[in-house]
């Protein structure tokens, strides 16, 4: 009947010995005050009852306890601070060159992409003892990407991405739960992380049969039409997008922002929030004809052309060719046949309200 | 030092005065009103335990074989909603609060009658709008009424519930504003600031919160139902809005509501204690002071329920060490009345057991605070069980606990009868136990992972399921218990006369219970609060009336 009865999650992050140490802290202090003070209860409880101490002695007060008891706490609770803290700082600040996987959460399932091209539902395959970045958003309400066995958790929102990160260490099936409530199926929005030797991880995530995430994005880039106008070759009447992501762009207002995934989700779906210096607000917005998968390949396609550093277009989708695949002439007929198909992107203009 | 008058036995009081039902439903004696708010919020005390244990009854098993998935959510929705707006926010300032602020500070009534009993009218019609949602189908939303989930994609009652909520939120400011009035404008002489009661200054500190903080309540469910009904973007992302800014303006209010329902309750305990120690409460003025503080910085803290919503790194720090500084004005309540008990002449009446159990469970409900407040800890317990948990023992082990405190301490005040001592202590030990085994397992529970609000769970978490629900069973007696001795006591419990406990204070030098304008002439303030010392002195001193 009982399988077992645990009273520790297990440990399977390098994140979980962090917030362990924190959590035996907060216990010890805990359990300290809370005997100290059913001890000096209880103690006077007997010491001072009626029939041992008729009359009380009045003792109105001792400003000397007074400071004692408000330092000692804050004190106590400034240490905590401190500490937390710092654990919250590794916690939110995936190091660099981590691999990244997309999810989507919706009513009720995770969806994870990576970008090697492996999609699954409710299940998410990753390495131990690589660094993995979650880039997360939800297609409906607020859920929440819980893996109590990494001790991490965030909030998935709609209408922006938020991230996590983690370094899972020891190979397993751990519970991933969905921690915002999120209708009726809230508690079966539930799955699994597999924690993978890294060599077995390698070859699970190469047999993606689709290919890429980002050639899955480069195909989108084409069909919306996005290739019309952010051309290669810095003729187009949107922005070169080769090496762009992770540079600083100059806004016509005068800002300067970083391109990182929520940036070009944005310019996506909300174009005109942030115009480029130089270019016009022509583009139309693609709020509501794109899925969240679609949006994460273009992101993912973005990404892959160039992360500035690189310099030179990578054409994602074929490793043969050095050419940034915007231009009509090395198209494949497939790929023209579906421009014709997708004049979008001239006759947009007109067509935003549609999304009302 | 003679004070009031020493009748006998009372002859006309507030109760005996007319017996017609039209002079309840029309009264504005304050003490009156006080009796239709404890009867009406304890029946919405035992519907919300009723939700409650139907929620313990299901998570008995990991499948939740008792109740689908929808009612699951809906039944745990309506617990919150009905525990929170309809029991606890009203709990103790408008039924003890009501009954004996006015004649703590030697008052004839409240500042405004009239607003008195308009704020019950209008809690019962906010309420009826609640009950109403519940009847007809009930709503799923969480109490928290999350966006775009409550404006967007829930297809129960929203709206209603959510009108309901905002209707009673105007009972909360109007009790509030005349508590504030009435401790400004109607102390009896000699009754200086320095000499009220420590449940005055909870009051007024709770009053202060009821005033600024729930309009921000109704402004944000007004923008909810606008976004339901019309389709206005505020918080929908998709319609152009953020779900983030509800969850700010949501614990703008939600926080500090917190603090409007533990706060009442501390001001229990300040008397209760010193009442059966015998003792003035040591430090009084740190403890009403620290009062004033909990109510001001309590409105600084509100988005450490947003750790993991997606909030900025350096709001989320800030935010940390606001709440961190929250728990100090609450760990000096908790020294000083351990304090007071030092060198006292302590009995264990049954008011004084509900003070030990408030201590020791609202410690650990406290200290379980920094854990969350903790954000690097926060972000692997909250929303789990462990948060559950944590505002259970804030909540039921602090501020139910104090009601039923305050019950056991004022009821002979209300009713001149005494109820059965032995039955009440037994349902004191029983509601101390019940509750431990209730909500403790649930920290363990927390930490392991187990998120809330789940009608199914992985068949590992069952064994600490099932102790939480027989605690909830045992809880459940405990809390059954003094509705069957309360009810006897007024047909056969012994007379209590003017003050059964030799307390001070002004409540306890008139009659039981008292005349309609609580005193026969205005009283006059000549000694300190807390005057045990003269209460209690062999000879000379004050003669306590009774």
């Amino acid at each position: 009947m009982w399988p077992n009865l645990p009273l520790f999650p297990a440990r399977a992050s390098s994140m979980a010995g962090h917030v362990d140490a924190l959590y035996f802290a907060l216990v010890a202090i805990t359990a300290f005050f809370t005997i100290l003070i059913s001890a000096l209860i209880l103690y006077f409880a007997l010491r001072y009852r009626k029939s041992r101490s008729p009359l009380a002695t009045q003792v109105h007060g001792s400003t000397a306890l007074e400071l004692l008891w408000t330092a000692i706490p804050l004190g106590i609770v400034m240490i905590i601070f401190v500490w937390s803290s710092v654990i919250f700082f590794i916690q939110t600040r995936p190091p660099a060159g981590a691999m990244e996987i997309y999810v989507v959460g919706k009513q009720w399932m995770w969806k994870f992409q990576h970008t090697e091209g492996q999609r699954e539902i409710n299940e998410l395959h990753v390495p131990a003892g690589r660094d993995v970045r979650m880039i997360m958003t939800s297609q409906d309400v607020i859920h929440s990407f819980y893996v109590p066995a990494f001790r991490i958790k965030a909030d998935v929102l709609p209408g922006r991405y938020t991230s996590t990160w983690f370094h899972a260490t020891e190979p397993g099936r751990y519970h991933l739960f969905c921690a915002q409530y999120c209708g009726t199926q809230h508690s079966g929005m539930i799955g699994e992380v597999v924690v993978m030797d890294p060599t077995q991880y390698d070859r699970w995530a190469s047999g993606a049969v689709d290919g890429s995430l980002a050639s899955a994005g480069e195909k989108s880039f084409q069909q919306y039409g996005c290739s019309m106008c952010h051309r290669a070759d810095m003729a187009g009447r949107g922005p070169n997008l080769i090496g762009l992501f992770g540079r600083q762009v100059l806004l016509d207002d005068g800002r300067t922002i970083t391109a990182d995934e929520s940036y070009v989700r944005e310019s996506i779906l909300n174009p005109g929030a942030k115009i480029v210096s130089g270019f016009k607000n022509i583009m139309p917005t693609f709020q509501g004809q794109l899925s969240e998968e679609e949006v994460i390949g273009l992101v993912a396609y973005v990404k892959a052309l160039g992360n500035g550093s690189a310099g030179l277009p990578i054409p994602v989708s074929d490793p043969n060719s050095f050419n940034y695949p915007v231009a009509p002439k090395p198209e494949t007929s497939a790929a023209k046949s579906d421009l014709p198909a997708t004049p979008p992107a001239k006759a947009k203009p007109a067509k935003p309200a549609a999304k009302q | 030092m003679e004070t009031a008058t020493h009748p006998v036995e009372p002859k006309a009081n507030y109760l005996n005065v007319d017996y017609t039902v039209k002079s309840w439903l029309l009264t504005t004696d304050h003490k009156r009103i006080a009796l239709l708010f404890l009867g009406s919020i304890t029946l919405f005390f035992f519907i919300g335990g009723f939700f409650a244990m139907l929620i313990r009854l299901n998570l008995l098993t990991p499948a939740g074989d008792l109740v689908l998935a929808d009612t699951y959510n809906k039944l745990f929705t309506m617990h919150g909603i009905v525990m929170i707006f309809l029991f606890l926010i009203p709990s103790v300032p408008a039924v003890f609060g009501n009954f004996v602020l006015p004649m703590m500070i030697g008052a004839k009534d409240l500042a405004f009658p009239r607003l008195n009993l308009a704020s019950w009218y209008i809690f019962m019609l906010g309420a009826s709008f609640v009950l109403y949602a519940i009847l007809t189908g009930g709503m799923d939303t969480g109490w928290t009424f999350y966006t775009p989930y409550a404006t967007t994609y829930s297809n129960t009652n929203v709206i209603t519930a959510a009108l309901g909520v905002f209707i009673i939120g105007f009972s909360s400011i109007f009790t509030g504003l005349n508590f504030i009035v009435t401790v400004h404008r109607m102390r009896a002489p000699g009754m200086t600031w320095g000499r009220l009661p420590l449940f005055i200054w909870a009051h007024y500190a709770t009053s202060v919160i009821m005033v600024l903080g729930t309009p921000v309540l109704a402004i944000t469910l007004v923008l909810v139902a606008l976004e339901r009904a019309f389709h206005i973007g505020i918080f929908d992302a998709r319609l152009g809005g953020d779900p983030l800014l509800f969850q700010h303006l949501f614990w703008f209010y939600s926080h500090p509501a917190v603090y409007i329902m533990i706060l009442p309750s501390m001001g229990v305990i300040s008397e209760v204690v010193a009442c059966f120690a015998r003792k003035r409460p040591f430090g009084y003025e740190f403890i009403a002071m620290s009062s004033v503080a909990i109510a001001v910085l309590g409105f600084l803290v509100w988005a450490h329920h947003m750790f993991v919503a997606g909030i900025s790194i350096y709001a989320a720090l800030i935010f940390s060490l606001l709440s961190f500084f929250v728990a100090i004005p609450s760990a000096v309540k908790v020294f000083n009345w351990t304090a007071t008990l030092y060198k006292g002449s302590i009995t264990l009446d049954t008011p004084m057991l509900y003070v030990f159990a408030f201590i020791g469970l609202f410690t650990i409900g406290g200290l379980t605070g920094l854990f969350l407040a903790a954000v690097g800890l926060d972000l692997h317990v909250h929303d789990t069980y462990f948060v559950v948990a944590h505002f259970h023992y804030i909540m039921v082990g602090g501020a139910v606990t104090g009601f039923l405190c305050a019950l056991h301490f004022w009821w002979p005040k209300m009713t001149g009868k005494m109820y059965p001592e032995s039955f009440a202590r037994l349902s004191a030990v029983l509601v101390f136990l019940g509750f431990n085994l209730t909500f403790f397992p649930q920290f363990l529970l927390g930490y392991l992972g187990m998120p809330r609000r789940y009608h199914a769970y992985p068949p590992e978490f069952q064994v600490l399921n099932v102790l939480s629900t027989a605690g909830a069973s045992i809880l459940a007696v405990g809390f059954l218990l003094p509705m069957i001795y309360f009810v006897w006591s007024l047909q056969y419990g012994k007379d209590a006369g003017p003050n059964p406990f030799r307390a001070a204070g002004l409540e306890w030098m008139t009659p039981s219970p008292p005349p309609t304008f609580n005193f026969d002439e205005t009283p006059v303030v000549t000694w300190e609060a807390y005057n045990y010392d003269e209460i209690d002195a062999p000879k000379k001193g004050v003669e306590v009336a009774g």
